[in-house]
């Protein structure tokens, strides 16, 4: 197994079968518990939160704020209702939805030429061209945010939709170049040349044999970039105003005011969220550390 | 990772970009034909990053030797006048150029408080790093081990990653929360007395780092997991027949086999620890008085919060950005040291 492809792939691909490629020799029944104990304590600690949240989110509010623990306390749905009906929270799901979903496109096709000429060809700028998408990766959202807050306020997009997605490309075109080149990287270079020995140019090599296989890369970064997206917060709070134009990332922490703050809202809201994000997330995750470490493993 | 190992270049997408004098003539000619379908790949990447990246960069590096903020930041002040016609005269107390005023006032605690914003990203960092990478390299090598079971193990184990960060926030929050957050009132029920997590520094600090800790174990996990499942088992045999113990073969096969991995996912994890907004911004607020705050989240409460003063968080954003380019700079030269590729 080398560590040149994709990591990720391989891990996937011995756990679905349970199999790792060595026979090592039996454990003792100790030892056995011990594995199990640690790892079923260490769930127990990943799921907990989760699970704690779920379950407040189906009490009354007055259980809610009791000191008394208790899984249960006259379980209904009665809290999410109030955020779907008279919350702006469908609202902000929605704006979530737009903003993500169009940093998602645009940056996926701003970056995968990109990623393909990284992969491919040696011209120069290359290394430069990496450097800078590394480099872009370390900015801390506090040296863009001025100044792009500046020149969306010179432009009137302030409190819009478009300045947050404009906001978001300067992480995720980047990001999607760097990942994609990482799925190039996976496909056979026989298949480029077999395509130009057949007559096809580079565009048109890049167009009809590479994406169309590149699709599984393509579909997770894209779902990474939407996450992404999606559980930004910094840019959303500084840049949007009004009510009916928070992302989620914004408006959830309207439900929590320093003085009397609604968990009952948070909890259902805080599920609301989560639900999409999981099931998003867990049709991404398997190829994803692959891509990510990819860049940075091989020599 | 070979194209990280240069110094810092201009990337010359635009085939006009000036280039170094050539003595034939028709170089950069034939440079461009022979590259000009790679450069034209590149190019919208580039003119993104471009109007983006570095323009804001730029602007936001110029800001930091201005005295911009919220009252001083329109070029030209517009009054209506009679006919609804707006008659517009040039600001006259506009933002004006003032030199390394900013850093000296910063650095010299003179305005915000960096010093202790530094501390605590300092202290922030390192505990979130060092427990991610421990305790994931340790489920990690649980989870190399052959049982019943373990897909559903890794499965489960990284859920905190798919929750999106500010709901971990939140949630850790109504955990902790001093009134009847589970957690206090856990230790009230084995008899012990609950904690005011935020009224306290360290403890509101521990109560952040937990949650961070919490979310960005699996991410390592998953990455490690994958570096150990590359290292050649055969090793691990060899190791054994000739009578290495589980730590000596931990110490000089595993670790070493995860040096590439490893030192990947340190450098992003510290840099996105660095960096990590919503944990700190939610979870303590900056409670108490301030006290918990980081650099990022410093940055963001001057130039968003109270009367808006833009020029002090572009300041904060250049001095944030040089520490990281200097750590990632130590980082890699520590590494080749040791004759590692990256």
């Amino acid at each position: 197994m080398a560590i040149s492809t994709i990591p990720g792939n391989e891990v996937v691909a011995d756990l679905t079968s349970d199999r790792p490629p060595k026979q090592r020799r039996e454990r003792s029944v100790l030892a056995s518990v011990l594995l199990h104990g640690t790892l079923l304590v260490a769930v127990l600690i990943a799921l907990f939160p989760v699970i704690w949240v779920l379950l407040s989110s189906l009490k009354p509010a007055y259980a809610i704020q009791s000191t008394h623990i208790e899984l249960f306390n006259h379980p209904s749905l009665d809290n999410y209702r109030h955020v779907l009906f008279d919350t702006s929270f469908p609202r902000w799901f929605l704006n979530s939805v737009v903003v993500a979903a169009f940093t998602m496109l645009i940056g996926i096709s701003m970056s995968a030429t990109a990623g393909y000429a990284l992969s491919r060809f040696n011209f120069p700028g290359k290394r430069g061209l990496m450097w800078v998408f590394l480099l872009t990766q370390m900015f801390p959202v506090a040296i863009l945010i001025v100044p792009i807050y500046t020149i969306m306020a010179k432009l009137n997009l302030i409190d819009t939709k478009a300045s947050l997605v404009i906001a978001y490309c300067t992480v995720a075109v980047p990001f999607c170049a760097w990942m994609m080149r990482g799925y190039f990287d996976t496909i056979p270079r026989e298949l480029d040349e077999a395509a130009s020995l057949d007559g096809l140019g580079p565009f048109g090599t890049f167009w009809r044999v590479i994406l169309p296989l590149a699709r599984p890369g393509l579909a997770v970064t894209a779902f990474y970039t939407f996450l992404t997206a999606w559980g930004e917060v910094a840019y959303a709070i500084a840049f949007l105003q009004t009510d009916k134009n928070l992302t989620l990332g914004a408006g959830l922490q309207q439900f929590v005011p320093r003085y009397n703050p609604q968990w009952d809202l948070l909890t259902a809201g805080a599920v609301l969220i989560t639900i999409p994000a999981g099931v998003v997330f867990f049709f991404a995750q398997r190829h994803l550390v692959g891509g990510l470490t990819a860049g940075g493993t091989k020599g | 990772m070979s194209a990280t190992d240069v110094t810092p270049a201009p990337a010359p997408s635009d085939p006009d970009a000036p280039r170094p004098p050539t003595r034939e003539p028709g170089r950069l000619r034939r440079s461009f034909d022979r590259h000009w379908y790679a450069w034209a790949m590149v190019l919208p990447t580039v003119v993104v990053l471009g109007a983006l990246v570095l323009a804001p960069l730029v602007q936001g590096i110029y800001q930091s030797f201005t005295d911009l903020n919220e009252s001083n930041q329109r070029d030209t002040i517009c009054t209506k006048t009679l006919g609804g016609g707006t008659e517009c005269k040039p600001n006259p107390d506009k933002a004006k150029f003032v030199g390394l005023k900013n850093y000296t006032d910063v650095l010299s605690g003179e305005r915000g408080r960096f010093w202790l914003q530094f501390e605590n990203t300092i202290v922030w960092t390192i505990a979130c790093v060092f427990f991610h990478f421990t305790i994931g390299l340790g489920l990690a090598i649980l989870l190399n081990r052959r049982f019943r079971g373990r897909s559903l193990y890794r499965v489960l184990l990284i859920v905190p990653w798919a929750v999106p960060a500010f709901v971990s926030a939140f949630s850790w929050k109504f955990l902790f929360n001093p009134k009847f957050g589970l957690i206090n009132s856990m230790l009230e029920h084995v008899g012990l007395n609950g904690v005011e997590w935020f009224n306290h520094r360290w403890t509101a600090m521990f109560a952040a780092v937990v949650t961070n800790v919490w979310l960005g174990v699996p991410f390592m996990m998953v990455a490690l997991l994958g570096g150990l499942q590359s290292i050649n088992q055969d090793l691990y045999e060899a190791a054994s027949i000739d009578g290495a113990s589980p730590w000596q073969q931990f110490r000089n096969i595993t670790l070493p086999g995860l040096r590439p991995v490893s030192s990947t996912v340190i450098l992003l994890g510290t840099i996105w620890t660095f960096n990590m907004f919503p944990i700190i911004y939610f979870v303590t607020g900056g409670q108490p008085a301030g006290q918990t705050e980081i650099l990022v989240t410093g940055a963001f409460r001057a130039a968003f919060e109270g009367v808006r003063n833009y020029s002090l968080a572009a300041t904060y954003g250049v001095l944030i950005l040089s520490l990281l380019m200097v750590y990632a700079s130590f980082y890699r030269r520590a590494l080749r040291k040791q004759g590692e590729v990256f």
